[in-house]
């Protein structure tokens, strides 16, 4: 006989001021099971507590009702307390007397009715209730982060220096990602190539860090503490051991194709480093364009040259199988196209670029060696004018969304244009100028104030070649006027969006991605670096768009976040998951389609009773996330949900 | 339409959006009819349409499930599945005469306490119009 104790709480006057919650003490004594009953000012409080342990012991009880706030807030409290009285933490339930009745109810006789009727839901609920024991599973210990930019460079640092192995899977030749493009930071004007190839260096020479560049993630399999992961090695057609990256391979080699990391403004070889402080130092064959390649076995130059031995014309990819415990997911952003405005005249218009091509421009270490000029003839720039939000706050071409971080290299880029040609004039047009960071207001008026860039408030209608200039056509909507600027460069501001295949790493992993397939968080505010699938955490521009310091910060969290699985040595999860009675199940499989997380399997039994053998559903107990969908499927009741089981349900519903 | 009558409706709420909605809407102190009695579900993906049915057999006068967003499951594609299942649910209570206003769907996040009250008083009206299940009796 099951002997249920139903405790209410006041909580002050929160409860009592509009339910009565003596009466519905008295009367909750008459549900089948009751054998105790009584109130408390605090239930949650530690004489509230004892008050549920002594009744335990002097009532015999085996099954607890606490009448109280939301579960949300004290289901785990009062698990505890039972646990400590010696009962199964999950022979209990909570009724949720606070937030959806007397909080929303104001008539003391139809709340105090109201109240009743839930506990008598909970105790008939807590009749069917039945111990679950808490499930442990083991913990890779060593964490993989997906992408090597300065996002997945610093969580793989901060998880290294705690003394933990971390791989790194980048899938260009180097690491260092976008901001290795950059010149200046904002607000700083700290060099980006100076404060990133420490660490870029930092990375490659801890020895708990192993690096995989040129390479992609294949397959994950598994679950928190256990994932199955195939990286795919791209034949690099270098040795990486061998190579010492002498540069005498590229200085040599007759191919001249257009440079991908300069934005096509400067030209690379066949063989060839993406830029001078690449990690690691050595080069690799694009071979849709080398001369080996292409013509059969002809030339072979740097294989020749290399003096040792270092070029493998018959390298093939490779294929990585490692076991991880959790994932970092920094796979970074990607620049917004901007061909859809055809008034701007980009691909046309060789003198209009994008924000990435004035970066390279700047860089000294760039294609044009620092200097800010017009590609279609060389001559330096002078006025330039910058447009911001190209395929931000657009609803209709662009992304709904604000980009963050145009406005303020826009205004890098205007004190960068004054500051290495002087005679320049810098014109930005704008929507709102949106400076929200530490110093990044300050540094907007700075521009705008030392550096004398004309901000216009308006958007750009048109712009159309004259002679060798460019004429940009516009609206100062403040002065209300139309302006024609005569400029020798534009600039386009583009907005940061997902990468082109978002998508299919989000489905690889499991995670969810938004309408701009961002990839999405497990709660905005309180979980900004987890996703719901737990083991796996964002970082970076992958999420939503972000600066460095944001992207550094968010590496940290994630990384934390790693850690604090990295240091356990089994994982308690909740046994709340649903669980196969072989005897009833007929093997149909609707349940392992009907699973969002793979977390059912098809498995052949020895059927005793009928000698034969036979397909049954097998439940992977670290993978399901206790959902239920599986159960409503089920034709033969053969699958069930503990704590959230058919009959727990069903006893609900016949009281109600 | 009896003007005294009171109907009793049972709730299927996610845990993770409508349910928490409910509870916001508590603390948030938005007043609404008292007529819903709350299942709580891990996920409106949990429901199986038999609890629907049992619950229009035992007396309920209306039933309502509730669950996140479209997109924002916390399971990923729970509540397509109940999108799914209720919709041919719905046709089914046609079918077998049942009045089929007594089954409704919502789709409350845990950010609108607002909706939810609106919800619950919504259906009340409509199951007020609908008058009581005595179908079953």
């Amino acid at each position: 006989m099951a002997r249920t104790g139903v405790f209410v709480c006041w909580c002050g006057t929160n409860i009592s001021a509009t339910v009565d919650v003596e009466k519905v003490a008295e009367a909750a004594k008459n549900f089948q099971g009751v054998r105790f009953s009584t109130t408390y000012r605090y239930m949650c409080s530690d004489p509230g507590q004892n008050i549920i342990k002594q009744a335990i012991k002097e009532y015999r009880l085996d099954r607890i009702v606490v009448a109280a706030c939301s579960p949300s807030l004290h289901e785990k409290t009062f698990r505890k307390c039972i646990e400590e009285s010696g009962l199964n933490p999950y022979m209990l339930e909570i009724a949720n007397i606070r937030e959806q009745c007397s909080w929303v109810h104001k008539n003391r006789e139809e709340a105090t009715d109201k109240a009743l009727q839930i506990i008598r839901l909970a105790s008939a609920k807590v009749l069917r209730d039945f111990p679950l024991e808490k499930k442990f599973i083991s913990v890779e210990k060593k964490a993989l982060v997906i992408g090597g930019g300065i996002s997945g460079i610093q969580a793989a640092l901060d998880i290294a220096v705690a003394g933990y192995n971390v791989v790194i899977v980048e899938r260009e030749p180097s690491i260092g990602g976008r901001m290795a493009r950059f010149d200046k930071t904002f607000p700083t004007l700290d060099c980006a190539a100076c404060i990133l190839t420490p660490k870029m260096v930092a990375v490659s020479q801890n020895g708990k860090v192993v690096l995989h560049t040129y390479s992609e993630v294949e397959s994950v399999q598994g679950y928190v503490g256990n994932f199955d992961v195939k990286i795919r090695k791209k034949a690099r057609s270098v040795d990486l051991k061998k190579c010492t990256g002498c540069g005498q391979c590229y200085a040599k080699c007759p191919v001249k194709v257009p440079s991908e990391f300069d934005m096509g403004l400067g030209m690379r070889k066949a063989i060839y480093v993406q830029f001078p402080q690449a990690v690691p130092n050595v080069p690799v064959i694009d071979r849709e364009n080398c001369r080996y390649f292409t013509q059969a076995g002809k030339c072979g130059v740097c294989r020749k040259i290399c003096p040792f031995q270092a070029v493998d014309y018959d390298q093939q990819d490779e294929i990585i199988e490692e076991k991880f415990g959790m994932i970092i997911v920094a796979t970074g952003f990607t620049q917004f196209d901007h061909s859809v405005y055809g008034e701007y005249g980009y691909g046309k218009f060789k003198n209009v670029i994008t924000g990435l091509h004035f970066e390279r421009m700047v860089n000294s270490s760039g294609p044009t060696g620092g200097k800010i000029i017009c590609p279609s003839d060389g001559r330096d720039a002078k006025d330039v004018v910058f447009i911001s939000c190209i395929g931000s706050r657009d609803e209709q071409k662009g992304m709904p969304y604000c980009s963050r971080l145009c406005c303020m290299y826009t205004a890098k880029h205007a004190l960068l244009l004054k500051e290495h040609n002087p005679e320049s004039q810098a014109y930005v047009f704008y929507i709102d100028i949106r400076a929200a960071g530490k110093n990044y207001e300050e540094f907007v008026k700075k521009v705008q104030d030392e550096y004398g860039a004309i901000y216009l408030r308006g958007r750009v209608s048109r712009i159309f070649e004259k002679g060798n200039k460019l004429i940009v056509r516009g609206a100062d909507t403040l002065s209300g006027s139309q302006i024609e600027i005569e400029a020798d460069l534009v600039v386009l501001a583009t907005g940061l969006i997902a990468q082109a295949d978002a998508p299919k790493v989000a489905q690889m992993l499991r995670i969810p991605y938004d309408k701009n397939n961002l990839f999405t968080e497990a709660h905005p505010k309180l979980a900004p670096v987890e996703t719901i699938t737990s083991g796996i955490f964002l970082t970076g521009a992958c999420q939503s768009p972000k600066d460095i310091p944001d992207t550094v910060a968010t590496a940290s969290a994630a990384s934390v976040k790693a850690l604090g699985l990295l240091t356990q040595e089994k994982l308690v999860r909740e046994p709340q998951i649903a669980r196969v009675d072989a005897v009833l199940c007929s093997g149909c499989k609707l349940c392992v389609q009907a699973c969002p997380f793979k977390a059912i399997e098809a498995e052949e039994i020895e059927d005793r009773a009928r000698k034969q053998k036979r397909i049954v559903a097998k439940v992977l107990e670290g993978v399901c996330t206790g959902c239920g969908v599986c159960t409503a499927c089920c034709r033969m009741s053969a699958i069930d949900l503990d704590n959230f089981a058919n009959r727990q349900l069903m006893a609900e519903i016949e009281v109600v | 339409m009896n003007e005294n009558f009171e109907p009793k409706i049972i709730g299927f709420l996610c845990n993770w959006c409508s349910y928490a909605g409910a509870d916001l809407a508590g603390s948030s102190r938005i007043s609404y009819p008292s007529n819903v009695r709350v299942i709580r579900v891990p996920c409106s993906g949990r429901v199986n349409p038999l609890f629907v049915l049992r619950c229009l057999i035992k007396g309920a006068d209306g039933v309502l499930v509730s669950g996140c967003h479209i997109n924002d499951c916390h399971y990923s594609e729970g509540n397509y599945h109940a999108r799914r299942r209720f919709a041919v649910l719905k046709q089914l209570l046609d079918y077998l005469g049942i009045d089929s206003r007594r089954f409704q769907m919502s789709w409350v996040s845990a950010a609108e306490g607002d909706k939810w009250a609106k919800v619950v008083s919504g259906m009340v009206e409509e199951i007020k119009k609908a008058g009581p299940n005595k179908q079953f009796k």
